[in-house]
């Protein structure tokens, strides 16, 4: 993948652009200069000398991508990710704003890590927002300085990898932030349930002799949480929902709460628990690959509004932190690069979705939950723009890995659709 | 044989076990000869490696070693290099780099041999691996019941105990099922899983109804080291509820084979006198044991060694 800063305009010529936030589709071409939008479909054709032009005939031209949910490991554990890779990995992937968790080594819960966050991202070629942590050190006893990390850049708050389990302090998160105005994220599983469950608890884990995770982990404390986000009239976004049973008490509280916005995650909606029969610490994931039949609830959940978005949970490792016994790896797998290939393909080829919707999921919707502009195609808006070919077959291999880690269960997998040229700060990154 | 290693009973060829198991009842007449020694697996080098505390299953792998000539290196993880961090890669991949034919390793970890086979080159034989499988176990259970019947289609086995967390169970289920035997479990509900039947097991939760039924039963230890949380309210209410006791045992008037896989906890899951009753084929199981684990090495391992008599031979 070649990175580079465009030093004269951009001409996307001849594509079919697709206006997820209008959800407008049309054959034109793109202007960037100076890394803003210039002109969109219909306008008076510049002078093409001196222009970069890439012919886009065929390719879809839309919004930049946007993920909700990535690890980016720094500080802490820069040797799995930094700033620089995980911005790389993301415009791979078609990302050109990142959202990244706050559960680093120490955890970013104080307005200064915040402001490190934000420093550090700004020096990459894709947006990096921090998300802060809920409570202090994520030991969830202590709601952290909301407002000043808010002020400093945070735009969500999550203990991401650490569940709250007391609810008076989820009450407190979610009530605090109201004046706010942003999401509460709760990774959501009732650790007394969950016990040291290593995998789905069903047939699979049965035969394995691996411990079970049970799906009721996941759905009684998305039931507590929605029930907060109700009593409290705070913002509740629920991250990788992955059992039917969560998806019912979502998609039951929503219809009189409109607080509330839900996040599903490629590898739930690609894997289901079978395929952990070989003991692929790759597929060790927290919360866990889920059965078949949550797989097909998750993503009928996506087709009637239930669940918003696609978010990745990008979550980079040491090569040894997976290569050793199911019990003791890591949990997390990598999402950037492979994101599109694999939604796509379980969206739209497998379950018949319009390749649109699955664009506004990763695109107008996520930004939307963030409170991020989203008219992007206007005039003079600083260019994120995405070009892919939503057609094309191809396998994902580790040279399509961009990330400093190699933690993938998607490597020799089949995905449909790929990710040509990403546009972001007035870089061109093409693969 | 069709299969390299013997990771797990779970889809094992009934093909591979009928040839095991034949070649454990040769192995076991030697074991009644005077010298009890074959010069079988000379040549090949064994390494046994054990992760977690084991004294019958070690004591037999080693003493099927011996007998069949096989040279053999003990690694136990209280002497390891474990302790000073090194990894579970590294550990095995530093051993097999001295030029090792097989491997029989117990680990805790379920799935751990599965990952040993990714790392190494030779054959493995799984000695149990935590809470999942523990093949060799079901094997010599298997000979137990064929030696003791003459048969395994249509055999009717219960299975009495911690279901859940048992890698006897789950060995034994995948094999007698193979077989052709019909397998029931019975214990306390939290310690079945609810999908065992999708496994192709029965579950009763009266032992009484069990000895009823089957033709053999096989008594689990209860566990404790596996029990996270306490699961079973009382030792009182265990052996009482489902512990083969004599008077439960003597209630039924009816002849049945009693197995356990050791060690025991007199009086908990099984009192002395039904341990020790005419009925207990137990210590006919650790005999067999060491016939087994001959077989299965032998099995596995032949083909080393003829491998090597044919280069000699050219």
């Amino acid at each position: 993948m070649n990175v580079n800063r465009l030093n004269k305009d951009l001409y996307l010529k001849n594509g079919i652009i697709y206006d997820p936030y209008n959800q407008k589709s049309f054959e034109g071409s793109i202007w960037v200069r100076d890394g803003r939008i210039a002109g969109v479909g219909d306008f008076e054709t510049p002078n093409l000398e001196d222009m970069k032009i890439i012919d886009c005939s065929n390719k879809i031209i839309t919004h930049g991508f946007c993920d909700l949910h990535a690890h980016f490991r720094s500080f802490g554990e820069d040797d799995k990710e930094d700033f620089e890779s995980g911005a790389r990995s993301a415009l791979s992937g078609g990302f050109t704003r990142v959202c990244v968790m706050p559960n680093t080594l120490p955890p970013i819960d104080s307005p200064e890590y915040i402001s490190f966050v934000k420093q550090a991202g700004d020096k990459t070629p894709v947006h990096v927002h921090p998300i802060g942590a809920v409570t202090k050190n994520q030991d969830g006893k202590q709601i952290t300085e909301m407002s000043l990390m808010y002020n400093e850049g945070a735009v969500a708050f999550s203990d991401d990898g650490l569940p709250i389990q007391n609810g008076a302090i989820m009450r407190t998160a979610l009530e605090y932030s109201k004046f706010l105005n942003v999401p509460v994220i709760n990774h959501a599983e009732d650790e007394c349930l969950r016990g040291d469950g290593l995998m789905n608890e069903g047939l699979v884990s049965t035969h394995l002799g691996l411990k079970g995770n049970p799906d009721i982990a996941e759905s009684v404390m998305v039931l507590r949480d929605l029930e907060l986000a109700h009593y409290t009239g705070a913002i509740l976004h629920v991250p990788h929902v992955t059992t039917k049973k969560a998806v019912e008490h979502i998609k039951r509280m929503r219809v009189h709460c409109k607080n509330i916005t839900a996040e599903v995650t490629p590898h739930h909606l690609y894997f289901n628990d079978t395929e952990l029969m070989n003991y692929d610490t790759n597929l060790k994931v927290a919360p866990p690959i889920r059965s078949e039949e949550d797989r097909q609830a998750l993503i009928q959940g996506l087709k009637d509004g239930s669940i918003d978005c696609i978010a990745t949970d990008h979550a980079p490792h040491r090569l040894e932190e997976k290569e050793t016994t199911f019990d003791i790896a890591s949990c997390g797998m990598i999402g950037l690069e492979s994101c599109f290939g694999a939604v796509n393909k379980v969206l739209c080829k497998d379950n018949g979705l319009k390749v649109e919707k699955v664009i506004e999921m990763i695109t107008v919707i996520p930004r939307k939950i963030m409170n991020f502009k989203v008219d992007l195609f206007a005039l003079n808006t600083p260019a994120e723009l995405t070009v892919l070919d939503t057609k094309k077959y191809w396998k994902f291999s580790r040279e399509d890995i961009k990330s400093k880690s190699l933690n993938s269960p998607f490597i020799g997998k089949s995905l449909k659709g790929k990710i040509l040229h990403t546009i972001s700060k007035n870089f061109l990154a093409s693969n | 044989m069709k299969q390299k290693h013997l990771l797990f009973l779970k889809e094992y060829p009934v093909e591979d076990i009928e040839v095991i198991l034949d070649t454990a009842f040769k192995f076991r007449e030697v074991l009644d000869r005077p010298i009890k020694k074959v010069p079988s697996l000379q040549g090949v080098t064994i390494v046994n490696l054990f992760f977690e505390n084991s004294t019958r299953t070690r004591i037999s792998f080693e003493l099927a070693q011996k007998r069949l000539s096989a040279d053999t290196v003990n690694f136990s993880a209280s002497s390891s290099s474990l302790k000073k961090g090194e990894s579970f890669k590294d550990t095995v991949q530093n051993i097999m780099a001295m030029k090792i034919d097989a491997v029989v390793m117990r680990h805790p970890a379920p799935g751990s041999p599965k990952h040993l086979t990714e790392f190494i080159d030779a054959v493995v034989v799984n000695a149990g691996d935590g809470t999942h499988e523990h093949p060799t176990q079901a094997i010599l259970d298997m000979m137990s019941l064929k030696e003791k019947f003459g048969y395994l289609n249509g055999l009717k086995i219960g299975i009495v105990g911690d279901i859940l967390h048992s890698r006897v169970a789950r060995s034994n289920i995948y094999g007698l099922l193979t077989m052709g035997a019909k397998v029931t479990v019975c214990g306390p509900p939290n310690l079945i899983p609810e999908n065992i039947k999708d496994l192709g097991a029965d579950v009763i939760y009266n032992v009484d109804d069990l000895i009823e039924w089957a033709d053999a039963l096989n008594i689990l230890r209860i566990q404790k080291e596996r029990m996270g949380l306490p699961l079973i309210p009382s030792v009182r209410e265990y052996r009482s509820t489902f512990g083969l006791t004599l008077d439960r045992l003597n209630n039924h008037k009816k002849e049945i084979i009693i197995m356990h896989p050791g060690p025991m906890n007199r009086g908990v899951e099984i009192d002395s006198g039904v341990a020790d009753s005419e009925q207990a084929i137990i210590l006919d199981q650790v005999l067999n044991g060491v016939a087994s684990r001959m077989s299965i090495l032998y099995c596995l391992c032949g083909g080393i060694s003829n491998e090597l008599e044919k280069d000699e031979r050219k």
